[in-house]
Formats: structure tokens, C-alpha cells, sequence
């Protein structure tokens, strides 16, 4: 099957307009006919629903959360992208194009990102009139901070907690909805197949987490949202429920997977402190603005910091190494993800970390202390020269900015952060990878889309901050209730889908065939005993940094340590009641296939291109190295019985509008 | 550390539930609050026995999953933090804890320490909302300037994270601090004041609806909230309430 991305033709910046002045639409008594099936109800899948509805569907919600307002989007921190230009520094359509196809380490296909961009400004617009309280100044007009990655200030914000905002805008609108009818709600209900009818996707199998009943689901298109994949690492910023579960059973009924190998590391996290950790807190990049990242300039320093013996206000300026100033002088700081969680690797390794463990690094923001505090001083007519007033008033506004930030650190970490730096490591937080889909964000099987950070399209191998709530509102927002709309219009006349066919039947009895086999398989240890399992390898050999011996070695211990979590795997309690053990199981059985073709397309793909590194490909100074003329294709892999099995085919990135160079943020 | 568990354990919705005993060591300062059951369930599991269900997701403090009322307090002893966020430091070697569910006629328990806080969701369906269809033809963000303290406000109100704790800890089981956070966002905002009227009793007749008790100042909820989201809000839906009530 070759793979057909549906790229419209002509100029980049008129594809989007040409396509909607074109598409076949649905007349609003028709769409009342129409089911559509959303799971997952965050930003992207909370925004399709709820403009899916407002345009006259019946659309029908499914997530394994007690409320749609708990999907993870609610953790995004930092802010969302768009091209607004309200602080007028240059900033543009064209500029937010260029620097997310950057960012991305030229693996994006440049329609999609273009069209991203076109829509930013909408957001904006959209969230403000649905009452998403975003950070203003004292004109009363928007704030705007700059993220990684870019040379203008184009990032919204509320606080450090722009994804709650804007997802509780999302969901106000999927409430009204909801009130209307027009939405039904499945909360605590989790996707466990697709059904397919006559090779188009015509509804869900969903198990009802409470009360354990396997239910039959129809509609007329089903939309996968349900985010990433970043579980696969066991230890994540992700939310402990995330999982991979809905956009594998797809890929397993035929919708083809595109580079799985492409996983975002964070650079600021928490570092892990012991074995018990569940999970891991990411700190926004936002703090990148005015926090500075160092490790001491010394190996001896570092040693005796990690001892206790030091602190690292003992430590002058000149014996601190700002590594990330020094090595890429005009984003410093602000480099992307990638790069800067490669610098910090780099050093920790070097034997410059400064925690027990050796792995982590400063993030200090005594300067943006000292900074804040004088002009303080110079607008309140105060003295500048009052070193303690300098600190209290400098560290308001710190507050002000990142209160929340300091705070879940103060709480996880035990010290101030206002007077002692930070100490960050990377972390896993975002996969861009994920299941492939043509312009029309529609899967290689007709009527199942896939929107939000479930597909790969618009980030390429690596996504720009604040870039990731931009793409999931687009896409339900903007984009998806478009394209859907063109998919939907010959199916005015099919009339109800009956659940009753024998594809409902089959999948149903496959489905309640896995979970008897997880409750009566009798093994000796948890489902959490394979996951952290899993996530070590993958972590070890699939992390960071990766080479072809660790991969081959990663893809043999995942194969193995599948087959024993099916042997051995305990699962308490019974099918037809609440049961979380049971539900882990269903999603670590799903995560030990991906983790293997993870690390296949980590394997295949023999150069280094954002999130993805490989040790054999880097320049003299460490940078990535990418092979454009071998490699500058989404692998697209197709599912065939086991992931070692699986078919890769090459959707070839053209670029017209940007030409390819070596990223250099120097 | 060691410690002694006493945990709600209750197998469904109409079953009867008791405080179960567990005892439980190597329990180490750094490790949150859910972590420490996390250890307990691996052990239970071990020993073929059913983990305690409870609930959680994000970890990090702000999807609001997380619940338990924990020695007599929502979320337990630390202040300004969900469950999630507190860690066992906070407790000493030897201690006794009482783990129990968030309890309100309006939060019906699900299994062990997981409660349906449905109810809350439908008080948002009635009200929680500003009408405005995704537009095609959007009008420009900055056309209407809002002050930043007004804006400041609405979005202390929208952090909300509608975990039910001001309820749990509520003597009447009463919902007001969480609709007056919504009620407050959208009447402060100059985009929310076009429905203010009808969304206020839209959204008090829900709560009462749902069983949820009434206010009576004792601002309790104000303390055990994560968020603290301020009694400020209930003044101001009070009084959008009385006004509402009088345009009739």
C-alpha cells in the first residue's frame, strides 16, 4: 500500500484556504444523522468534540478518567504558541512555520506545520471568548513570554498552568454541549478495540471501568485523541493512567504507526530520588526565560557539592560553567528540548552532576532575582542599593510568574528555590511520534482520525515548547471539524450502525477473551514488576542517547520480557468489577509491543535528528548528525503479528518553502 | 519508617465497608503520600491479596483525581497540596494513619478510597460554560482589554481543580466553594457577564439538586482547599445570586 499524504497543491500559504473552499460539506439537518466517536477528551479530543457537536453531530466522548476535565493536558505548564505578533518583534505566519519545521529537525511535512501556524491566531481568539483567563498586562492586553527555540516572544501564558486553563475552556465547551445532549459522556470507560465494518472504522469495544462491562459502541468516524505514548518509559512526566492502549488497537487493525523512535526528553525536571518513584515532575521551560542552567566549572567542585561538602552559592561566578551560554551563545538558555537535555547529559556524564547521583544539573535564578528586584526598585522609587529589599521584591515577581512551579518543587524536593537553585535533570515528557495520518489528519483506515499528540504530523523529530497545546486545540478546533466533514458527506444515507453485526461481536469476544487471560493467569508478580522492567530498557538503551548494539540488545530483552509478563503476569481481583490492576495490564501488554518497534525504528533510522540520537552519528562537537539524503522520510511502519515483523513504508518529506540545513542554534 | 494503616475498605458501591489494619515498614521520607501505597498495594498483591483502590492520575498536583481524607483531614496534614503532592515526611516513625474516602451523600463511594464526583460535572453541564460556538470568524483577542486585576482574579477562581475536598471537608457537605470559583471566573470576565444571570442559578440549582448541603461560613473549605480558592468567591456568588434572583 503506498502511503498518499493528500497534500493540496499550490503555494503553501494558499493550500489550506484552496482545501476548505473545496471540500464536500454537510448540510446541518444531515448531520444530525451523523455519530462520531471521540476517545480521549484533553485538548485535542475535548475541542473536537465540542465543535463537532456545535456543528450538529452526535457525538459521543469516551475517556478513562472520572471527568473529561482530568485528561493530562491539564499538566501543560508553560504556554501555547501563536503567531499573533502583538509584541511586534518580527514575528509571523512564515516565522512560526520556520522555526516548528527547525525545531523539528526537518522531519515534518511542511503543509501540515504550515497550516498549524495559519490557525494559531484563532486559538487565541477562540479561548479568550470562552473566558480561559490568560496572563494580561496593565493596559489590560495579553502577555507574551519567549520559549526554546525561537528569537520572539510569541508564547501565551496563565501562570504555570496554561494547560488547565485552556483545557477547562475546552471542557466548558463540551459541558454545554453535554447539557444540550448533543455530547454523551462515557467518563471511567476505557477504549479497548476498533471495529471495523467493510474496512471502515464504524465503532469502539469500551470496557465500563466501574462496573467491568464490555460495552458496543457504533458511529460513522472515530477519532483517536488520546495522546502519547511516553509510558512506554515507565518513568515519565506523564500522568500515571497514559497510555498507548487506543492508538495501538488501531495500529493493530491496520492504521500504520510513523516514527515511534521520535520521543521528546525534557531538560527540566526533577531528578528521580529513589526506587519507589512513580513518577517524574517536569519544571516549564518557561523558567528557561529567567532561570540559568551551570554545573560547576570543575570536576573537584562538583565532587564536593555532591558530598555536602559545598553549596553552590560558595561557588564565584567564575567558577561556574554556563554550558548552554557558552556552547550556543545566541539562544543560550533557550535552546530547544533537545539540545539542551544532550548538554546536560553531556555534562552529568562528564562527572560534572551535582545531586547524590550525579544526575543533575543548576537551574539558578538569582540573576533574574537580582534583575526583577532593581526595576522593581527604579518604578516604586525605592533604593536600588537595599541588597535585602532588592531580593524580597525581585523574588515577587519570580513569584508571580512561576509561584506554582517553585512551590510543587519546594514540596517535592524539600528547599527553597528562591534562595537555593534548582536541580534539574531530563526527563521523558512527549512523543512525537505516534499514528500516521495523511493532510485530512485521517489514519490509513477510512473514517478513524487521529488528532493531537496520538498522530506525528506536525512536530517532526523533535516539538518546539508550548507548541504542543497549539496543535491539539488546531486540530479539534480548527482543522478535524474540516476534514471530517469531507470524509462524512456520502455517509448522509447509511443511517445508525447496528451493533449487532458480527464485527461488533467478534471484537467484543476477543476483547473478553484478554481480560479472562490476564484474571485467570495466576502469575507471581505485579503488572508494575514488567513496567518498571520495561521502562529500564528502554530507558538504558532507548533513552537519550542510542546505538545500534543497545538497540539490538533493547529489542531481544523486550521480546523476552513480553513473553514472560504473559506467563507470569498476577492479576487480582475479577473482569466484571472495578479493577485498576486489571486495566495496567491491558495498557503494559500494549507498551511491551510498542517499546519493541520503538526501538526497531530507533535501530532503522541510522542518523541523529532531534529527540532522536544516535551515538555513530555526531559531529566532532557532539551535535546531531542527519542524513538527508537517506533519511528524510516518515517511517511509517505496518503492523503484521508482531512488532519484529512489521513493514516499513517511507512517506518521502519534500521540501519547497524551507531549505534543508543543519539545525545550529549557536 | 514504620507505620499502622487504617483504611477504608469497602468492595463496592452497596457494600459495607470497614476500616481494615495494615501494617507497614521501609517507608522512607522522599516518597509521596501515594507512593507509600503504592508500596502497600505491591505487597498486597505479593501476598494474593486485592491492592486498595484509590485514585490518582496525574501525580503532580493539579488533575484533581487524587482524594483521601487522611487522619481526619481532605488531602491530610500539609496545606495548599493535594495528595499527590504530600510526602511522608510529613509523618514520623510510628505513626497510625486513618486513610479514609472523601464522604458525601453527593459523592457516592465507587470501591475502597474511590468516590463518584459525577455531581460535579453536572453542575458544570448547567452552567459552567460561556455560548460561543468555535468561530470561523473569530474576533481578535485584544480587542477587549481586561484589566489585569479583574483578570488576575478570574484566574486565581479558574485554578480550580474540582477535586471535591472543600466538600469532604464541608460539616454540611456543601459544594459552594467549588461553583462559586466557576460562577466567579466567568462573572469577573467581560466575556462571562452576557449569561452571569442565568448561569448562576442555573448552576445553584444544580448543586442543590444534587444533595449537596448549604453554606453556613464556617469557611473550613477555604483551609483544606489545594488551591486556595478564597471565600471571596462564595461573597461574589452570593451576590450575583440575590441580583440574579431579583431581575427573576
Amino acid at each position: 500500500m503506498a502511503l498518499d499524504s493528500k497534500i493540496p497543491s499550490g503555494p503553501i500559504s494558499d493550500k489550506w484556504t484552496n482545501y476548505k473552499d473545496h471540500i464536500n460539506l454537510v448540510n446541518p439537518a444531515n448531520k444530525r444523522n451523523i455519530d462520531i466517536i471521540v476517545v480521549g477528551t484533553g485538548l485535542a479530543g475535548g475541542s473536537a468534540a465540542a465543535t463537532l457537536a456545535e456543528l450538529g453531530y452526535n457525538v459521543k466522548t469516551f475517556c478513562f478518567q472520572d471527568s473529561p476535565r482530568r485528561a493530562h493536558s491539564i499538566a501543560a505548564q508553560g504556554g501555547i504558541n501563536a503567531a499573533k505578533n502583538y509584541q511586534g518583534d518580527g514575528d509571523s505566519t512564515f516565522r512560526l512555520f520556520y522555526d516548528t519545521i527547525k525545531g523539528g529537525d526537518y522531519r515534518s511535512r511542511e503543509a501540515n506545520v504550515h497550516r498549524l501556524a495559519e490557525v494559531s491566531t484563532n486559538i487565541i481568539d477562540q479561548c479568550v471568548m470562552q473566558g480561559v483567563p490568560l496572563a494580561r498586562e496593565y493596559g489590560g492586553l495579553l502577555d507574551n513570554r519567549s520559549f526554546g527555540g525561537t528569537l520572539v516572544a510569541r508564547t501565551f501564558y496563565a501562570k504555570g498552568q496554561t494547560g488547565q486553563q485552556l483545557l477547562l475552556g475546552a471542557y466548558s465547551a463540551m459541558n454545554r454541549q453535554i447539557g444540550r445532549g448533543k455530547i454523551k459522556s462515557h467518563t471511567r470507560h476505557e477504549m479497548l478495540d476498533l471495529v471495523l465494518v467493510d474496512g471502515k472504522a464504524r465503532g469502539i469495544i469500551a470496557r465500563n471501568l466501574v462496573t467491568g462491562e464490555i460495552e458496543r459502541h457504533s458511529a460513522h468516524a472515530v477519532v483517536i485523541a488520546s495522546g502519547g505514548y511516553g509510558n512506554v518509559f515507565f518513568l515519565s512526566t506523564y500522568a500515571m493512567g497514559s497510555n498507548a492502549t487506543a492508538a495501538w488497537k488501531i495500529h493493530k487493525k491496520g492504521a500504520f504507526f510513523a516514527n515511534p523512535c521520535y520521543t521528546q526528553i525534557h531538560p527540566t525536571c526533577i531528578p528521580v530520588s529513589g526506587d519507589h518513584q512513580s513518577k517524574l515532575t517536569l519544571m516549564s521551560e518557561s523558567l528557561r526565560n529567567d532561570g540559568r542552567i551551570w554545573v560547576p566549572a570543575k570536576l573537584e567542585d562538583a565532587k564536593a557539592i555532591r558530598e555536602g561538602k559545598k553549596k553552590p552559592a560558595d561557588l564565584s561566578e567564575a567558577e561556574r560553567d554556563y554550558y548552554l551560554e557558552r556552547r550556543y551563545p545566541s539562544f543560550g538558555n533557550l535552546v530547544p528540548r533537545d539540545v539542551a537535555s544532550r548538554a546536560a547529559k553531556e555534562r552529568c556524564d562528564a562527572g560534572f552532576g551535582v545531586n547524590k547521583t550525579g544526575e543533575a544539573v543548576y537551574l539558578d535564578f538569582a540573576a533574574a532575582i537580582q534583575r526583577y528586584g532593581k526595576e522593581q526598585a527604579y518604578i516604586k522609587g525605592l533604593d536600588a542599593n537595599d541588597a535585602k529589599l532588592i531580593i524580597k521584591l525581585g523574588a515577587a515577581v519570580v513569584a508571580n510568574k512561576y509561584g506554582n512551579l517553585f512551590q510543587m518543587y519546594e514540596k517535592i524536593v524539600d528547599e527553597d528555590p528562591y534562595t537555593t537553585p534548582m536541580m534539574i535533570y531530563p526527563a521523558v515528557h512527549y512523543t512525537m511520534g505516534g499514528t500516521w495520518v495523511d493532510y485530512n489528519l485521517q489514519t490509513t483506515i477510512p473514517g478513524c482520525f487521529s488528532i493531537g499528540e496520538s498522530n506525528f504530523s506536525d512536530h517532526g523529530a523533535n516539538r518546539l515548547g508550548a507548541s504542543a497545546l497549539m496543535q491539539g486545540l488546531a486540530d479539534g478546533y480548527f482543522v478535524l471539524p474540516y476534514t471530517i466533514g469531507d470524509y462524512l458527506a456520502p455517509d448522509i444515507k447509511t443511517g445508525t450502525i447496528s451493533t449487532d453485526l458480527p464485527e461488533f461481536v467478534e471484537a467484543e469476544k476477543k476483547v473478553k477473551d484478554q481480560i479472562d487471560k490476564f484474571i485467570n493467569n495466576n502469575g507471581t508478580h505485579s503488572v508494575d514488576y514488567f513496567h518498571k522492567k520495561l521502562g529500564k530498557i528502554m530507558w538504558d538503551k532507548v533513552g537519550m542517547a542510542r546505538n545500534a548494539k543497545g538497540l539490538t540488545e533493547a529489542i531481544e530483552e523486550i521480546a523476552a520480557l513480553r513473553e514472560e509478563f504473559y506467563k507470569d503476569v498476577k492479576v487480582p481481583g475479577t473482569a466484571d468489577s472495578f479493577n485498576q490492576e486489571l486495566e495496567k495490564a491491558g495498557r503494559v501488554a500494549d507498551f511491551l509491543e510498542l517499546g519493541e518497534l520503538f526501538a526497531k525504528d530507533a535501530l532503522h533510522r541510522n542518523e541523529s535528528c532531534g529527540g532522536h540520537f544516535r551515538e555513530e552519528y555526531q559531529s566532532e562537537e557532539g551535535e546531531a548528525q542527519r542524513d538527508d539524503e537517506n533519511f528524510a522520510y516518515v517511517a511509517a511502519w505496518e503492523y503484521k503479528g508482531k512488532p519484529s515483523d512489521a513493514v516499513l513504508h517511507k512517506e518521502p518529506l519534500v521540501f519547497e518553502n524551507i531549505k534543508l540545513v543543519t539545525r545550529s542554534y549557536k | 519508617m514504620k507505620l499502622t494503616l487504617k483504611i477504608w475498605r469497602q468492595k463496592n458501591a452497596k457494600a459495607e465497608g470497614k476500616i481494615v489494619e495494615y501494617p507497614l515498614d521501609g517507608i522512607e521520607g522522599d516518597m509521596s503520600f501515594l507512593e507509600m501505597l503504592d508500596v502497600l498495594n505491591e505487597g498486597l498483591i505479593n501476598k494474593g491479596e486485592e491492592p486498595v483502590s484509590f485514585d490518582h492520575d496525574c501525580r503532580e498536583g493539579i488533575c484533581g483525581t487524587c482524594s483521601l481524607f487522611i487522619n481526619g483531614e481532605a488531602h491530610g496534614p500539609d496545606r495548599g497540596i493535594p495528595t499527590c503532592q504530600l510526602h511522608m515526611r510529613m509523618f514520623k516513625d510510628g505513626d497510625v494513619i486513618f486513610i479514609e474516602p472523601f464522604r458525601a451523600k453527593a459523592f457516592p463511594v465507587i470501591k475502597d478510597l474511590v468516590v463518584d464526583r459525577s455531581s460535579f460535572d453536572r453542575i458544570q453541564h448547567a452552567g459552567g460554560f460561556i455560548s460561543v460556538n468555535t468561530s470561523g470568524n473569530p474576533v481578535d483577542a485584544n480587542t477587549i482589554p481586561v484589566p489585569k486585576h479583574d483578570a488576575d482574579r478570574a484566574f486565581d477562581a479558574a485554578t480550580c481543580i474540582g477535586c471535591g475536598a472543600c466538600v469532604a471537608t464541608c460539616k454540611n457537605s456543601s459544594a459552594m466553594l467549588f461553583v462559586a470559583a466557576k460562577v466567579s471566573q466567568f462573572a469577573l470576565l467581560p466575556q462571562g457577564r452576557v449569561e452571569a444571570t442565568e448561569r448562576v442559578l442555573n448552576m445553584v440549582n444544580q448543586m442543590d439538586a444534587e444533595g449537596f448541603g448549604n453554606c453556613t461560613n464556617t469557611g473550613a473549605c477555604e483551609v483544606e482547599c489545594p488551591k486556595g480558592i478564597s471565600l471571596e468567591n462564595i461573597a461574589r456568588m452570593n451576590r450575583e445570586y440575590l441580583s440574579a434572583s431579583l431581575k427573576g
